[in-house]
């Protein structure tokens, strides 16, 4: 997985709250066997013109936000399905960073596992940036995940949050099912007496 | 002494492999169910590193979202992305040592239907699946939550996942529900009061008379639910209710094992004085049928009502939500929710396609007829709920009724198999979700009980079914 460390770039608000992960990435573009080359799709009922007749002012369409590689949305992002297609999506399009008011768990979680870092700001935190990449869009904002930071054009800074396992696991980009791997000791122990004490979680048969 | 625990913790501590020092957890998985849509990239992972699947037996794989719910199960699949996905899903099954349940197969269905009904389902277990409705197996006081395709990987390559604890939260529920009211509206009314994020970080626990009353089907609909108030999970305690229902089904302990199981199943409650970060509580009583009018589940109230005005919300954010969901929805502030015409009725999804709930909707389809002009479908959540609702007769009366009897599956619930609703049509439906274009493109969705589904069916508007029994 590609580290996360330090991220300057240009930001796009999609200003809304609970964003569910059917308008990041409809469920009718979910049968494929890959994880790349799903950018394309999202947001695609907001952006394609047969879907929405106002997509040309969808803001990921506006040109001034071309590159952008930050995401700034409202409260509850990527509640609903646990499809892990729209963070896949969100990654292929260019975000490594999306900053919002909150997150559903499940894509929250899935965020760490694609090097894209999802950043809980206070409301007033997150109006402040989506204002910003409105007036001025070309105004670089700066994402430290050393510092646990966020700055941009006299704004900040905003200091966030992030468990200390994640994080680490973004900074140096690892194979987290690597490093459980290695922990296999551990793991036939715990089976051993589990296993022991509920027998019948072995007998499916 | 001990501190007293809840139920989630009691199940939490007893699968933890290791706590470490940076506060994560690497937690024991007991069961892993698997499908077509978000399983074939981890399969793809394990083989890109060499990896193998750690313990194939604790993996139960079914294809169910793409699967059509007409034609012949035994024909290769008439779309390419579907037929791609499930017969890689069988390849991957096959190549891995995984138990598949083809669709050709009677005990084929929707994963969270044929979890519980073969048994695979156990209290006190921990159960995860690429599916954010893994909450539904709470109902027999499992630790069962839904994961991304990375952790379906790891899942498979390892039997744990690394995890945070989550918060708790009780839902406590009591009285006797109301005629006409079900554990749908219950569901409903409990999404309403938390709001679409206000569960997020915490597994719930739904106790209280009402639901030590439910059946084990109205304690499914109920914990299939909770992920729409973004719970990680949710959790009945298990008890006579739950045992009886799991005796003798294909994959549960037999013999002595059952007698252990039992034993150990029944330390599973929350103890006296446990701590509960929060505790929501609910008078069963005073609820009606429920009935939602936005495109988040949370947005909706009793049939009784009507259509809120932005102006009536409590703050800007939520005024703003309401009048994208009623722009969304064609609906205007004020009207009554019985004068919204529908268009199609779906009967069926994980929330709502077992036996109780069919026979729920067919004891209103035998009052009448569908309507002119709307569209009706029966999905079964299985083969095998299809066939004992067929020798109930279910099938007949629906038929008569004009409704259309279809094969089991996901269907018009994610509306990725070809059943779906036509942009800008209404429909009445048992699914869990009404986010916008979900049921299909422009489709506007109101989700509502199995009775009362079927009571549109034939009002060709929404009508509160008590006005049928």
């Amino acid at each position: 997985m590609e580290p996360f460390t330090i991220l300057k770039s240009r930001g796009v608000a999609v200003l809304l709250d609970d964003i569910d992960t059917d308008m990041l990435f409809p469920a009718q573009f979910c049968k494929t066997l890959d994880t790349t080359g799903l950018g394309q799709y999202l947001f695609a009922r907001e952006r394609y013109p047969e879907f929405n007749p106002d997509a040309a002012n969808f803001p990921l369409s506006r040109p001034e936000h071309a590159g952008a590689e930050i995401l700034v949305s409202g409260r509850n992002f990527g509640c609903g399905s646990s499809r892990e297609h729209a963070v896949w999506a969100l990654r292929d399009y260019g975000f490594r960073c999306v900053i919002a008011e909150s997150f559903s768990d499940i894509l929250y979680g899935n965020c760490f596992k694609n090097g894209l870092l999802p950043v809980v700001l206070p409301r007033a935190a997150v109006d402040a940036l989506a204002q910003l990449t409105r007036t001025n869009p070309a105004e670089t904002i700066t994402v430290d995940l050393f510092e646990q930071t966020i700055t941009a054009g006299g704004l900040g800074p905003f200091h966030f949050k992030i468990e200390p396992h994640r994080r680490h696991m973004l900074l140096e980009g690892l194979d987290e099912v690597g490093l459980t791997m290695a922990r296999a000791d551990a793991i036939d122990a715990f089976e051993k007496s589990h296993f022991r004490s509920q027998p019948w979680l072995l007998r499916t048969g | 002494m001990n501190l007293p625990r809840t139920l989630y913790e009691k199940i939490w501590d007893s699968h933890v492999v290791e706590e470490r020092p940076d506060g994560s957890t690497l937690l024991y998985i007991d069961r892993h169910l698997a499908y077509e849509i978000t399983s074939p990239q981890a399969f793809a992972a394990l083989r890109k590193s060499c990896r193998a699947v750690r313990r194939p037996e604790l993996t139960l794989a079914v294809a169910d979202h793409g699967v059509p719910t007409t034609g012949c199960r035994t024909q290769p699949l008439a779309d390419p992305g579907s037929r791609m996905q499930v017969e890689t899903l069988e390849a991957n099954c096959a190549e891995f040592g995984i138990t598949y349940i083809p669709i050709s197969d009677e005990r084929q269905g929707i994963v969270h239907v044929i979890g519980p009904e073969q048994g695979f389902t156990l209290p006190g277990a921990t159960i995860v699946c690429g599916d954010s409705h893994t909450s539904t197996h709470g109902a027999f006081g499992a630790l069962a939550f839904g994961i991304g395709t990375s952790e379906v990987e790891h899942v498979l390559a390892t039997q744990t996942l690394v995890q945070v604890r989550s918060k708790n939260l009780r839902v406590q529920i009591d009285g006797e529900l109301p005629r006409g009211v079900t554990p749908k509206d219950l569901a409903l009314a409990v999404m309403a009061r938390l709001g679409s994020h206000g569960a997020t970080g915490h597994v719930i626990e739904y106790c209280g008379s009402t639901v030590e009353a439910l059946s084990m089907e109205g304690r499914m609909t109920l914990c299939n639910m909770s992920i729409e108030a973004g719970a990680r999970a949710g959790l009945v305690a298990p008890d006579a209710t739950t045992f009886a229902w799991l005796k003798g089904r294909p994959m549960v302990p037999k013999g002595s094992d059952w007698d252990a199981a039992v034993r150990y199943w029944s330390t599973l409650r929350s103890d006296v004085g446990a701590h509960f970060d929060r505790t929501v509580n609910i008078n069963a009583y005073r609820l009606a049928p429920w009935v939602t009018w936005g495109t988040r589940p949370s947005q909706g109230g009793m049939v009784t009502g009507s259509v809120p005005r932005p102006e009536d919300a409590t703050n800007e954010a939520e005024a703003a939500a309401i009048a994208r969901a009623l722009s969304y929805m064609d609906l205007k502030p004020g009207t009554r929710l019985t004068d919204i015409r529908i268009d199609r009725v779906f009967i069926g999804s994980c929330t709502n396609s077992r036996l109780e709930d069919l026979r729920a909707a067919a004891a209103i389809a035998k009052k009448g007829r569908v309507a002119d002009g709307v569209r009706a479908i029966v999905v079964p959540g299985s083969g095998l709920v299809r066939r004992a609702a067929e020798e109930e007769g279910l099938d007949r009366i629906f038929q008569e009724a004009g409704f259309e009897w279809r094969l089991p599956g996901c269907s018009m619930c994610v509306a990725v198999n070809g059943d779906q609703v036509e942009p800008g049509k209404r429909c009445a439906s048992t699914s869990n979700r009404n986010f916008e274009g979900r049921q299909g493109p422009g489709a506007r969705t109101h989700l509502m009980s199995p009775a009362m589904a079927a009571a549109a069916a034939l009002a060709g508007r929404i009508v509160d079914v008590r006005d049928f029994l």
